[in-house]
């Protein structure tokens, strides 16, 4: 899986589960201020991600300084081997 | 009462249709919102019957955020809502305010308990349960989504009081305001038609089981009714303070005129003998009006044996032999449980609305007591100037509205 297809699944799953038109999904797009997203939709973009990648996030303190789309990003391409191994 | 409470909104989801307009049309033409859920039979249900909700467009679309954090009887609530609020002509930010409240019905929230019970054994994982769970799985949903989505900053809670739970939210909702404590309030009740939260009302054994003929299987004060069909959707009334509905020339639906309640301190599942009595009196009371003033009661009877019987003996009682019209809208819907209450307040007001008298289908023929009843068999032409609602609950929980309608 190339970086791009890793942010390409990445945003759609995140668009269709928070109903996010596609040119809002820019990598500089703050989820608060520009997607609208509040702390209880953090709760459930964990759990995408982790069903579109087949990783665990969990509680993982890194979540918690996540602020763009960009940063989502950045995470999932760290974890980019483990979605490798899990993802089908 | 210190304020006169309007009705000047009002707003349905119900197995009779969607909307006002529907939902009137279906009440004069005796139509029934009653079939069979296969999947209960495929259970071990001892009666798949059930209301059926159709399908509809909502005049509230809701995000999937919005419907994230509800269960399908809080939405249902919301697009009653939604109707009440368009019909009463009130703008957004005249409800965004410390003077309106919620006060809603409703006694469960079963089916998100089962999916996050069973969504934990299978994951192991708390993380993976989402974040709508916690606020499906609560029974007051309902107030703190509505609240949520329609920003009002007053009163905002879900009173549960068994079947009768929808009764007393509306008249809590009313005494709110009679008492000066509130312009206005959405108030109502909304009832879950899954069979999660049906099957263990199955074992006790009180739903008629006459599954061959689904339309005739509720039938109030009949002599050969053999239980009720459960059944649900959502019911609002937007509640007003009358001077204040007035002044801003609003159409007035009705009035909320006089509320009473009382419990029987009896029994857990047998209604007692005059404890319905007493609330039907104190409502009377509560309106001050006479029994003579009353054109119609829109009765609690959902079709079993011993409520049916101890409805019409707390009827003929007050009103006398034959000395007032009633039926029971549960032959059409039948019983919705938490939201009932709130849904006789709902059709009583359309009846009055278009001038007739909803039939209490499938009654053929009085046994003993409801010999002693005006029984509505048709639906019969009539201005309504007051009624009388009733509901009552396991342990014994009742509520009396009375309401005053002006000419249709």
């Amino acid at each position: 899986m190339t970086d791009a297809e890793v942010l390409e699944r990445a945003n759609a799953a995140l668009a269709k589960e928070f109903e996010l038109e596609g040119d809002r999904m820019r990598p500089e797009a703050d989820l608060r201020e520009d997607l609208d997203l509040d702390s209880l939709d953090t709760v459930d973009m964990v759990v995408v991600l982790e069903q579109e990648f087949g990783i665990k996030i969990g509680k993982d303190p890194a979540i918690a300084s996540i602020r763009t789309l960009g940063d989502i990003h950045i995470y999932l391409l760290q974890k980019k081997q483990e979605i490798e191994k899990n993802a089908g | 009462m210190i304020f006169r409470v309007a009705i000047t909104g009002l707003g349905i989801v119900s197995v009779l249709g969607h909307g006002a307009v529907a939902v009137a049309e279906a009440l004069r033409g005796g139509a029934s919102g009653i079939g069979i859920d296969p999947e209960r039979k495929r259970l071990g249900f001892a009666s798949g019957l059930t209301g059926l909700l159709p399908p509809y467009t909502p005049t509230l679309p809701l995000s999937r955020k919005q419907r994230k954090t509800m269960p399908d009887f809080a939405q249902w609530a919301a697009e009653a809502c939604g109707q009440a609020l368009l019909q009463s002509g009130l703008e957004p930010a005249q409800i965004q305010n410390g003077e309106t409240g919620i006060v809603f019905g409703c006694d469960s929230s079963c089916l998100a308990a089962v999916e996050q019970a069973s969504l934990l054994l299978e994951k192991k994982d708390t993380g993976s349960l989402g974040s709508g769970l916690v606020f499906r799985s609560m029974t007051s949903c309902i107030s703190m989504n509505l609240g949520a989505l329609f920003k009002t900053q007053g009163a905002a809670w879900t009173l549960s009081a068994a079947c009768a739970s929808g009764g007393h939210a509306v008249g809590q909702a009313a005494a709110l305001i009679a008492h000066g404590r509130q312009e206005r309030v959405l108030c109502g009740g909304a009832q879950e038609i899954n069979w999660q939260s049906m099957c263990s009302f199955d074992a006790l054994g009180a739903f008629s089981t006459r599954e061959r003929s689904p339309h005739a299987a509720s039938r109030p004060f009949d002599a050969d009714r053999d239980g009720l069909v459960p059944s649900g959707g959502a019911a609002a009334l937007l509640l007003e303070r009358l001077d204040l509905a007035e002044k801003r020339g609003t159409p007035i639906l009705g009035e909320v005129a006089g509320y009473g309640f009382s419990s029987d301190g009896e029994s857990l599942s047998v209604p007692g003998e005059e404890g319905l009595g007493r609330a039907m009196r104190m409502a009377l009371s509560d309106a001050r009006l006479q029994k003579k003033d009353i054109a119609y009661v829109c009765a609690h009877a959902t079709s079993t044996r011993v409520g049916d019987a101890v409805e019409a003996r707390n009827i003929a009682a007050l009103f006398g032999d034959r000395g007032v019209p009633v039926s029971s809208t549960k032959s059409m819907t039948g019983h919705e449980l938490w939201m009932s209450g709130a849904a006789q307040v709902v059709y009583t007001t359309l009846m009055a609305r278009h001038g007739f008298i909803a039939p209490n289908l499938n009654f053929h023929q009085p046994d003993e007591w409801s010999a002693r009843l005006d029984v509505v068999t048709d639906a019969r032409p009539g201005n309504i100037p007051a009624a009388l609602c009733n509901s009552a609950g396991f342990g014994g929980t009742n509520a009396a509205l009375v309401l005053r309608f002006p000419k249709p």
